[in-house]
């Protein structure tokens, strides 16, 4: 293992602000551990994705190994460590979903935009991932962008114009 | 039936209910204000406990019990809500939130009063990103009208309330893989006992509720427990928010007493089954909880009844609909396909044992299907789980019920498939089709997990 260390041999990528709201959550939690969540969530937001050296700095930041700051992040599957594109959009394939048609819509999305699921388009504007059950099932088959906004009941057609929309980019959460 | 007068949805029209004053002004934290300055906490643990109000999380466990469970000599106390709800076709937790988050907030409220919690988390999923913003509005907006913070309407008891987001792991509703993923470590349960109420949160006794739950608690406590008891079936009182989903007309979240029929759920409010067919079958709760086939529509839902029907339980109320044109080998394959890709790993026949589920059901699905491989996947199934006993928690019981209601209810279509769906692509060696039956060395090693026998066995090959 190359380290297990928290100095940190280069220059810090989160910018004061962003460790600002991270040590706000702090006084929230018994353990500065609890703060990993909530702090990958902070810099997600920010970088769109978590890098290693963002992982030490919050390992820095919440008495913890860099190691144990990965170990949390890798569990879940929500955070990428090199950025997707402008927009995430998970398209569910679970029972609801699937009974509607969810697989194939899954399928027909991606070929029409020459991507297999979990790639980004080469314009970098969208991320087309699988989902399980978004709890969305009222709009079945339904698909998440990472914004917020919800989509469905999908068919062919459908799915099709939710992807030119969300490749315009994401609305503000007031929007929503 | 009686009229039902719809009790935690009776505000959703209302979209101006968002606001505490409008909440305030439709007789809004009048409970909390009764239980906070009229009542002791433990007068409050007693009247749930009257109410005999059960967890509507999936396993039904009488709430004031559990609360009740708390050591006496405790002295700090952890309430987590459960909001991680993703067990498929569930969405009913959402609703309660994004239409009427003060509901909630005042069932967070007493409940954390009743339990001497001074700190509650919210543990929502991330895909319910609205509901977030929902949620976090309506607590600063209780927080600046006294409901929350400190010495809560004179009666010294003091309450903050976070939101704590997941991450995308279906494991996080398990209760102590909720707990260990607010600890801010990877969601894997945790053996119990110790359980929650002993040693829960940051090692202190905590009471690990659902959202639906603390949400009747306040109406609980102005109207009563004979009130709450006048709704539903023995054993199951209350309301309840069924949600009914796929091949149907409507997909929707309603209000019903407990004990509702499917027949109902689908006739009455999902509109029928969609494109003029007919049902063949149903997942009563959630896929974790089984099958339920078309002549079982009559059977009510309810923590009891359903269980007759070699159901698991009544989970989460989430009914999905399956037209007669629906095979059971794609249902398979959509639950054996979720639980493979959601098993947390922890425990080897649960990791194990939804990965080959699933792969033995895509290469039946495919044309490579042999008769004794549901024999294979039924001793996989009675194998994995906290029924035989062989893992942590109840993750993979919900993985081997589809397959065991599958096989005792429809065994012979999916012989049938079998028999009439071979792709000769998959053809088998003779050192394959020796230990598929039984017949070299290795295949003894699949008796591992069989408790008693099956470890003695495999010794003695």
């Amino acid at each position: 293992m190359a380290t297990t260390s928290t100095t940190l041999d280069s220059p810090r990528m989160l910018p004061e602000a962003i460790r600002q709201k991270i040590e706000a959550y702090i006084p929230r939690y018994p353990s500065k551990q609890a703060v990993t969540l909530p702090a990958l969530h902070i810099v997600h937001s920010y970088l769109r994705c978590v890098p290693y050296q963002a992982m030490k700095e919050i390992a820095e930041m919440l008495d913890l190994s860099p190691a144990e700051v990965a170990d949390t992040m890798s569990f879940y599957g929500f955070f990428p460590q090199a950025p997707l594109g402008d927009v995430r959009v998970w398209v569910c394939r679970s029972i609801s979903c699937m009974l509607r048609g969810g697989d194939e819509l899954l399928v027909h999305a991606c070929k029409s935009l020459a991507i297999e699921p979990g790639q980004t388009t080469a314009d970098g504007k969208l991320t087309v991932e699988f989902a399980e059950c978004l709890g969305i099932c009222d709009h079945a088959p339904a698909a998440l962008a990472d914004d917020g906004r919800v989509f469905g009941p999908l068919d062919e057609p459908g799915i099709l114009s939710m992807m030119a929309e969300l490749k315009k980019g994401p609305v503000p959460p007031e929007s929503l | 039936m009686a009229a039902f007068e719809p009790v935690l949805s009776r505000n959703w029209n209302n979209p101006d209910i968002l606001s505490v004053k409008t909440y305030e002004s439709k007789g809004g934290y009048v409970g909390s204000r009764k239980a906070l300055t009229t009542m002791s906490p433990d007068n409050v643990v007693d009247l749930v406990k009257a109410s005999e109000l059960r967890g509507r999380g999936g396993a039904g466990f009488p709430t004031g019990l559990k609360w009740s469970f708390l050591p006496k000599d405790r002295k700090e106390t952890f309430m987590c809500i459960n909001g991680d709800e993703s067990e498929p076709a569930t969405f009913n937790n959402r609703y309660l939130v994004e239409k009427d988050p003060h509901q909630f907030i005042e069932g967070i409220l007493i409940g954390c009063y009743a339990t001497k919690a001074n700190t509650a988390y919210v543990y929502l999923r991330f895909e319910y990103i609205k509901a977030i913003q929902i949620l976090e509005k309506a607590i600063a907006e209780a927080r600046v009208a006294g409901h929350l913070g400190k010495n809560i309407y004179g009666s010294g008891f003091d309450l903050e309330i976070w939101c704590h987001r997941g991450a995308g792991a279906y494991i996080c509703g398990e209760e102590t893989g909720l707990i260990e993923s607010l600890e801010g470590k990877r969601g894997w349960p945790r053996i119990k006992p110790p359980f929650p109420a002993i040693e829960g949160a940051f090692r202190k006794p905590t009471v690990v509720n659902n959202i639906e739950t603390l949400a009747c608690v306040p109406h609980i406590i102005e109207r009563g427990a004979d009130w709450f008891k006048s709704m539903g079936t023995p054993k199951s009182y209350g309301p309840k928010l069924y949600t009914i989903s796929g091949q149907v007309n409507r997909q929707v979240c309603v209000e019903l007493p407990l004990g509702v029929t499917t027949n109902e759920l689908l006739e009455d409010h999902g509109g029928g089954v969609w494109k003029g067919r007919k049902a063949k079958a149903a997942v009563p709760g959630g896929i974790s909880m089984g099958l339920l086939k078309k002549e079982e529509f009559d059977i009510p839902l309810d923590f009891e009844e359903i269980r007759k029907t070699g159901c698991l339980g009544l989970g989460t109320a989430a009914v999905t609909i399956m037209d007669d044109q629906t095979r059971i080998i794609d249902y398979l394959y959509n639950t054996t396909r979720f639980f493979a890709h959601e098993s947390c790993g922890q425990c080897t026949p649960c990791r194990e044992g939804t990965g080959w589920l699933y792969k033995t059901v895509s290469r039946i699905r495919n044309g490579g299907g042999r008769t004794e491989d549901l024999d294979l996947m039924s001793h996989l199934a009675n194998n994995m789980g906290i029924t035989p006993g062989t893992t942590i928690c109840g993750l993979a019981d919900g993985a081997a019920w589809p397959i065991k209601n599958a096989l005792a209810k429809y065994r012979e279509e999916l012989e049938d498939f079998i028999k009439h769906n071979q792709n000769p692509a998959y053809k088998i060696t003779a050192g394959q089709d020796a230990i598929s039956r039984g017949k070299s060395p290795l295949a003894s090693n699949t008796s591992m997990f069989v408790p008693g026998i099956g470890l003695a066995k495999s010794l003695t090959n």
